[in-house]
């Protein structure tokens, strides 16, 4: 029986038209819109205040994004699959503490970053385990993880402190140094983005994210092993988190109890002002990398014209609200759009 | 019944399979074999469980007992993806899509061409899409987000989907609900050329001409058990609707005479932008007028439109004399007018919500006092509206989303007709709703036409426009194409209007 539809030849395949390609602008314009906004702001803040685009001044835009971007990317995963991880804060903080205190040892730097990596991915299989098997919603799930990994980590660090003293001299050069402005840990984050964004649009699992963040039901009649996808999400954004905590200290060299608190909400705010959609798939990590870049930046422009710190989290809240509704005023044109472009096509067809 | 079945083993057989939910028993002891090269129809009432039994095939649902055979062997599919390797191929009744991805990534989601080191191949996916569309004569944009697609194209991105893989059973729930003659002799086509190479194919349908045209083998189903399986052969529809029902059916147009009275709906030049352009008609006391055109062709778009869910461009829309503001649906619902949308999931009922709490939803302003609901009058108001409808259920608090599709379709009917509408508009009201039922939703909108409500109906069951409509509007692409009285309609007056063969 040939039911299968073989690959066919370009002929069959319709020419984009012009009303496609402005839907892929459309589609393509969330991110290109924080970016839009984000070179703004850099450029007007550098007109008004010429040392802020200075060797040290990007370096220390690029290191401060760079953090925060990672758990970004870990949590845009498992936003996309209509889920949120809550517990990165904690999360960050613990594999912080744990890899600190394996150099504070005398361990080697390498395997000082795979420790938290590791430690960061226990406790994303246990988020993924109780979302994925308890039925219970996300939120609720890992804002209880939340207070458990900080209670872990205060009763582990107790009064102690991490300080960059008691770190390998490499291991916290390898926090402030890169190529020229490059800080190396902005390279390791844009090497992971990429490797993770390339793997969200290119292998079958990938795309199951999506497929069980855009509709869970269809998901599993379409044969999607939903358990399995949700854990790799968290697995992920818990590997992330504790990627992220590694690098804080790498690049703080200074880790107590209270590292990471209330981090959370920045790195679900970078997510959803990078355009990754609540209510799961949709968006990119890219997008929510540019959000996290967006926001550190808009916390360096601030002093650097001049303007009181205290202002920052209004902002941050603002640019929220703007986001989301962006997203909204966007969807409509999406739908004008296509609307257009079936009437093109209906009338294409029957000229 | 002694009728010879083929010598062969079936490909996909179920053996004594029974599956409850609760109390509701919605399979006993049901048996089922399907053959290759043989196309097999499933008919049974609203509820009788078929859509469960092919549930149990494709293994969405685990047996509570008795057994799957596949090619004469016991297996167990522990989910769909189990089912879906063995070659086992379904469309379910109710089209479950991801909104947010390509209409191409939906039909190949889990089983995308790869290339080197197991990438997805997009240009072969939606190359492969595209030229399944073109087999079954869709033009839809692979590309395109399947968000917004109309019912029917929903069905027909399924129907994509179920072809798209070497399918050696092919099992289709209700898959023409929706869809216009044309669609699905395309379709049948298709299904009858996968037969002709050795498929295997399972099909349910309301259109009983529908089964007689496509299937050779038929086995019936009557509140969850079996009660004949027979060649099509030598049996007349009477026969296969006695079997469903357990009686003789009345007719199933009983259109009654009305006084057709003054104009209770008017638009005039109604545009919406690459939608619809320039529609007029009326619709008086005491008249049902159908809308018919192909899929697509803007039917469904218009009736929102004049109900306010969308706005429109341009023209006006006047209820009883009065002139409707655009865009506001509650507006419309107090000038007396009534619509019962197309897809009853998205549209038409909040799926996790009872079904006297989905009924209730339109009549806050008689159930409520001061803002505080009585929730007494809210029961009694659904309970007495299911009774009507005969809408099948255990408890009226059973949330929806439980319910058989066609009594889905019922709660939805309910809700609307119980606001007691000067103005009707129902589009599709008997998709996926039973032979029985469907000839009292006749009865029951000839009767409100004999009260004096004006009706518009839209439908791509062609018999029910011929057998209810006092006149038939024809839509294609957008405009009104032909208006004809109910002595003109005919089959062949309407199609060609429909198709753009007439001015
Ligand atoms: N998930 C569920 N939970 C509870 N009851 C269910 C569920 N699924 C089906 N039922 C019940 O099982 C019975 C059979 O339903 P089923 O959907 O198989 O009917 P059907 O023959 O497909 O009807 P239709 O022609 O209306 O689609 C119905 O009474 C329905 O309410
Ligand atoms: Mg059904």
């Amino acid at each position: 029986m040939a039911v299968t539809a073989r690959p066919v030849h370009e002929d069959t395949v319709p020419e984009p038209t012009a009303g496609r390609r402005l839907l892929d602008k459309v589609f393509k314009v969330r991110e290109l819109a924080v970016a839009g906004v984000l070179v703004v702001m850099l450029l007007a803040t550098e007109l008004s205040n010429t040392e802020f685009l200075s060797e040290q001044g990007v370096k220390d835009l690029l290191l401060n994004a760079t953090i925060l971007a990672l758990v970004a990317t870990g949590q845009a995963v498992v936003v996309i699959t209509r889920n949120v991880d809550l517990s990165v804060g904690s999360v960050l903080g613990i594999s912080a503490f744990a890899a600190g205190n394996y150099l504070q040892g005398g361990g080697s730097s390498v395997l000082a970053v795979l420790y938290a990596v590791a430690v960061g991915a226990v406790f994303g299989v246990l988020n993924g385990a109780l979302v994925s098997l308890g039925k219970v919603p996300a939120l609720v799930v890992t804002l209880g993880t939340l207070y458990v990994v900080r209670g872990i980590d205060s009763i582990w660090v107790g009064s102690d402190q991490i300080v960059a003293a008691d770190l390998p001299d490499g291991f916290v050069d390898f926090g402030h140094d890169g190529l020229w402005v490059v800080p190396y840990l902005a390279l390791l984050a844009v090497a992971v983005l990429l490797c993770v964004g390339y793997y969200l649009r290119s292998y079958r699992s990938g795309r199951d994210m999506y497929a069980l963040g855009s509709s869970p039901e269809a998901a599993n009649l379409a044969g999607v092993p939903v358990r399995k996808r949700i854990m790799t999400a968290y697995v992920l954004c818990g590997a992330l988190a504790g990627l992220a905590g590694a690098l804080y200290l790498a690049r703080f060299g200074n880790v107590d109890s209270a590292t990471g608190n209330g981090y959370e909400l920045t790195v679900v705010s970078a997510v959803v002002v990078g355009g990754v959609a609540f209510t799961g798939g949709s968006g990119t990590v890219y997008g929510a990398a540019l959000g996290a870049l967006l926001l550190t930046s808009i916390n360096s422009v601030l002093p650097a014209i001049g303007v009181s710190s205290v202002w920052v989290t209004a902002i941050n809240g603002i640019l929220l609200l703007l986001a989301i509704a962006v997203d909204r005023i966007l969807a409509l044109r999406v739908a004008a759009v296509l609307r257009k472009q079936a009437a093109q096509m209906r009338s294409a067809r029957h000229a | 019944m002694t009728h010879p079945e083929p010598e062969t083993t079936p490909v996909l057989a179920l053996e004594g399979v029974s599956k409850s939910f609760g109390a509701v028993r919605a399979l006993r002891g049901v048996s089922l074999r399907l053959y290759a090269g043989e196309a097999h129809a499933l008919a049974g009432e609203n509820g009788a469980g078929k859509s469960t039994l092919i549930k149990a095939l494709a293994g969405v649902h685990r047996p509570d007992t008795g057994t799957v055979l596949l090619d004469g062997a016991p297996v167990e599919f522990h989910g769909p993806a189990d089912a879906r390797d063995a070659g086992v191929a379904v469309i379910y009744q109710e089209p479950t899509l991801f909104p947010d991805l390509s209409i191409a990534e939906n039909i190949f989601m889990g089983r995308q061409p790869r290339r080197s080191l197991g990438r997805v191949d997009h240009r072969a996916v939606k190359e492969a899409t595209a030229a399944l569309f073109a087999r079954l004569g869709v033009d839809l944009d692979p590309d395109q987000p399947a968000r917004g697609l109309s019912i029917a194209d929903q069905q027909l991105v399924e129907i994509a989907k179920a072809l798209s893989f070497d399918a050696r059973v092919l099992i289709m729930d209700e898959p023409t609900a929706a869809l216009t003659g044309s669609e699905v002799a395309r379709l049948f086509g298709v299904v009858t050329t996968l037969r002709e190479q050795g498929a295997a194919v399972l099909f349910i349908s309301h259109r009983l001409e529908e089964i007689f045209g496509l299937c050779q083998r038929v086995t019936t189903l009557r509140d969850g058990a079996w009660v004949a399986s027979e060649p099509l052969d030598g049996l007349t529809e009477d026969d296969l609707v006695r079997r469903m029902v357990g009686r003789d059916l009345d007719e199933l147009y009983p259109k009654q005479a009305a006084e057709i009275g003054e104009v209770a709906l008017s638009v005039r030049r109604l545009t919406r932008e690459g939608v619809f352009t320039d529609v007029s008609f009326e619709v008086r006391r005491g008249e049902i007028v159908g809308l018919a055109g192909l899929v697509g062709a803007g039917r469904s778009e218009v009736a929102r439109a004049v109900f306010g869910v969308d706005r429109f461009d341009g023209g006006e829309v006047e209820v009883l004399g009065r002139t409707l503001k655009p865009g506001a649906p509650s507006l419309a619902m107090h000038a007396g007018l009534a619509l019962v949308p197309e897809d009853r999931r998205a549209q038409g009922l909040v799926m996790d919500m009872s079904i006297e709490r989905n009924i209730g939803l339109t009549g806050f302003a008689d159930t409520s006092r001061a803002g505080l609901m009585n929730r007494r009058a809210e029961r009694s108001r659904s309970l007495d509206w299911s009774v009507k409808l005969q809408v099948k259920y255990a408890r009226l608090a059973d949330v929806v989303g439980t319910l058989s599709g066609g009594n889905q379709q019922k709660v939805v009917l309910a809700k609307w007709l119980a606001t007691g509408p000067q103005v009707l508009i129902v589009d599709e009201p008997t998709r996926g709703i039973d032979v029985g039922t469907k000839a009292e939703v006749h009865r029951l909108l000839s009767s409100l036409a004999a009260e004096g409500v004006a009706v518009l109906m839209i439908s791509s069951d062609l018999p029910e426009i011929l057998g209810m409509a006092d006149r038939v509007l024809v839509m294609h692409e957008g405009r009104v194409t032909a208006e004809l009285p109910r002595s003109e309609v005919t089959e062949e007056s309407v199609m060609a209007a429909a198709t753009g063969r007439v001015a």
